[in-house]
């Protein structure tokens, strides 16, 4: 077998490999930039809280739709996102409670009641595509909900890259000048949400998430400029897509894990690798 | 009534910002005095009084350092001035400034400056005010941004991250992106905490520069010989009281001895 064929057989033969191809490079093309900037506001862990508060929502949506409906459960996962984001922040303004201490104790409910609800009227089946996904069963129809997600927030970082930058680096100043940094925060975390459900249908509520952190990582570890490390993270997680899928296809292993998997070797080999990972060893800390 | 003194107010920074290298005058135009009045003000925080029944004013073209040892409220009253912090009792009056004709330097270590972004982008973000969220930095402000990290020694590490400059270069940033904002009220937090000599002469003299243009200075300071030598006004904080007034009236060795404790002879000593 030819290198080619080893590459090319997979998308060339199946529907499903090439839709999967376009979902998981769609996927991470919206969610890398995403991450970058997750990760840079400190807010990796946020990440991982609202991947797990989309749940309830979705499972809801499942359960009103009577099956899986990307729609319904579409939406319901952005709607219980933002409500986890709103009371986590209320939460952490009104209390001693770091934000992190208050988004974990949202997400591990978030998950519970998830797993719950779905256990409840779904099949076990059901629950492990909730949870973990289904790329290799994706249909134009959530092909074209992740495209729209992706352009949207490509296009919205754009749009509020200045003032998110500048709340980013200094929210006092921003604030103090008459800048109402909370209205893009807020813009942000929508993004932050909407990737998650793009992500979900595909990799699941627990690996969607590892779309946007483990490119992002990477990225991070080769240059110090942002938009160059939005696009490395992006590139990052659609290498990823198609590294994965091939891995996943000619050893017969799962598709999203091989995928996710694919994203960590690559972030260890550039911890290894790159200038300023292991080999920079102490000597460069990131703050002062 | 409040849009209508807004825009009016919008036009006459324009005006103002036509001959930014000239004289400030202090404006007196229909409502907008620019003086910032406290009235028996207080502030609390997490249930505890700060400071309570503090009375003076801001004038229009004043350089006030407010002084005072540590948990006396200093930030506290920098951020009730900024409308940050409502008050308790009392009133504040802003005599017709706007959130935009502030100047903010923040205390430098709240400022994450592992952000990856460079130099020149830290300073057009001073100049938000003017070129508004989205639209482009024009040629216009991009000169100004340029002129403003000469001004502070910066001329070359333009192209810089911010997290390859040493602290004295960061707050020479902090300062030359006050520099763009071309506000008429500049309130800094600790502008000089943990700088050298030549970095702290060199920024001190541009604050100097400010007051010289008639934009009002509101510092909190540490070093009361600093205070003494370029500060006219002071408001020192203690016991969660504030005594505010001229500075050599104030920066006396026994008011000294009751806000910082101490012997007496500490503060007569002290170089003036």
């Amino acid at each position: 077998m030819s290198i080619l064929s080893v590459l090319w057989d997979p998308f060339a033969s199946f529907g499903f490999m090439r839709r999967a191809l376009v979902a998981s490079m769609t996927l991470g093309m919206g969610a890398g930039p995403v991450g970058v900037m997750l990760q840079l506001r400190r807010m990796s862990l946020i990440g991982d809280a609202m991947s797990h508060a989309i749940l309830p929502g979705a499972a809801i949506g499942f359960l009103l739709a009577g099956g899986l409906s990307l729609t319904a459960m579409g939406i319901g996962g952005i709607a219980a996102g933002l409500g986890v984001a709103l009371l986590a922040g209320l939460v952490s303004r009104r209390t001693q409670l770091a934000e992190d201490a208050s988004f974990a104790s949202f997400y591990l409910t978030s998950l519970a009641l998830g797993v719950l609800i779905v256990s409840a009227r779904g099949s076990n089946i059901d629950l492990l595509h909730v949870l973990f996904g289904t790329i290799l069963g994706i249909d134009a129809s959530a092909l074209c909900l992740m495209g729209g997600i992706t352009t949207l927030s490509i296009v919205m970082l754009s749009i509020i890259w200045r003032p998110l930058v500048m709340e980013c680096v200094d929210p006092g100043f921003m604030r103090m000048t008459g800048g109402r940094g909370g209205i893009y925060h807020m813009v942000f975390l929508f993004l932050v949400v909407i990737n998650l459900v793009a992500g979900f249908e595909a990799l699941g509520t627990l690996m969607s998430v590892g779309m946007m952190m483990v490119p992002a990582a990477t990225a991070r570890l080769w240059t110090r400029r942002l938009l160059p490390m939005m696009v490395l993270s992006a590139a990052t997680g659609m290498a990823a897509g198609l590294i994965g899928l091939l891995v996943s296809y000619h050893y017969r292993l799962a598709a999203g894990p091989s995928i996710i998997l694919t994203c960590s070797v690559l972030y260890i080999l550039s911890l290894v690798m790159s200038p300023a990972g292991l080999r920079a060893g102490r000597h460069i800390h990131e703050t002062s | 009534m409040v849009a209508a003194s807004g825009l009016h107010d919008r036009a006459v920074r324009r005006i103002v910002g036509a001959d930014r290298v000239g004289h400030l005058h202090p404006m007196t135009v229909g409502t907008t005095t620019g003086t910032i009045r406290l009235e028996d003000a207080g502030a609390m925080m997490g249930g505890q009084t700060v400071w309570q029944h503090v009375t003076g004013s801001f004038r229009p073209g004043s350089m006030t350092a407010i002084a005072g040892a540590n948990g006396t409220g200093k930030s506290t009253l920098l951020r009730a001035i900024l409308g940050e912090v409502p008050l308790a009792h009392g009133t504040l009056t802003r005599g017709g400034l706007g959130p935009r004709d502030f100047g903010y330097l923040p205390q430098a270590r709240i400022i994450d400056r592992g952000f990856p972004i460079s130099v020149t982008d830290m300073v057009l973000g001073g100049a938000w005010q003017q070129t508004g969220f989205f639209g482009g930095a024009g040629r216009a402000v991009r000169l100004r941004a340029a002129s403003a990290l000469q001004r502070v020694n910066l001329g070359g590490q333009a192209q810089r991250m911010i997290a390859a400059l040493s602290a004295g270069q960061f707050q020479r940033l902090l300062f030359a992106r006050l520099l763009m904002t071309d506000a008429r009220v500049i309130v800094l937090d600790e502008p000089f905490t943990a700088l050298d000599a030549p970095t702290t002469r060199d920024l001190l003299e541009l604050v100097c520069e400010w007051h010289a243009q008639g934009r009002t200075i509101i510092a909190v300071l540490h070093d009361i010989h600093q205070i003494r030598t370029c500060f006219p006004d002071v408001v020192l904080l203690h016991g969660g009281q504030a005594t505010w007034g001229r500075t050599p009236d104030i920066l006396t060795p026994v008011i000294l001895q009751r806000a910082y404790g101490g012997t007496r002879d500490r503060w007569t000593d002290m170089p003036s």
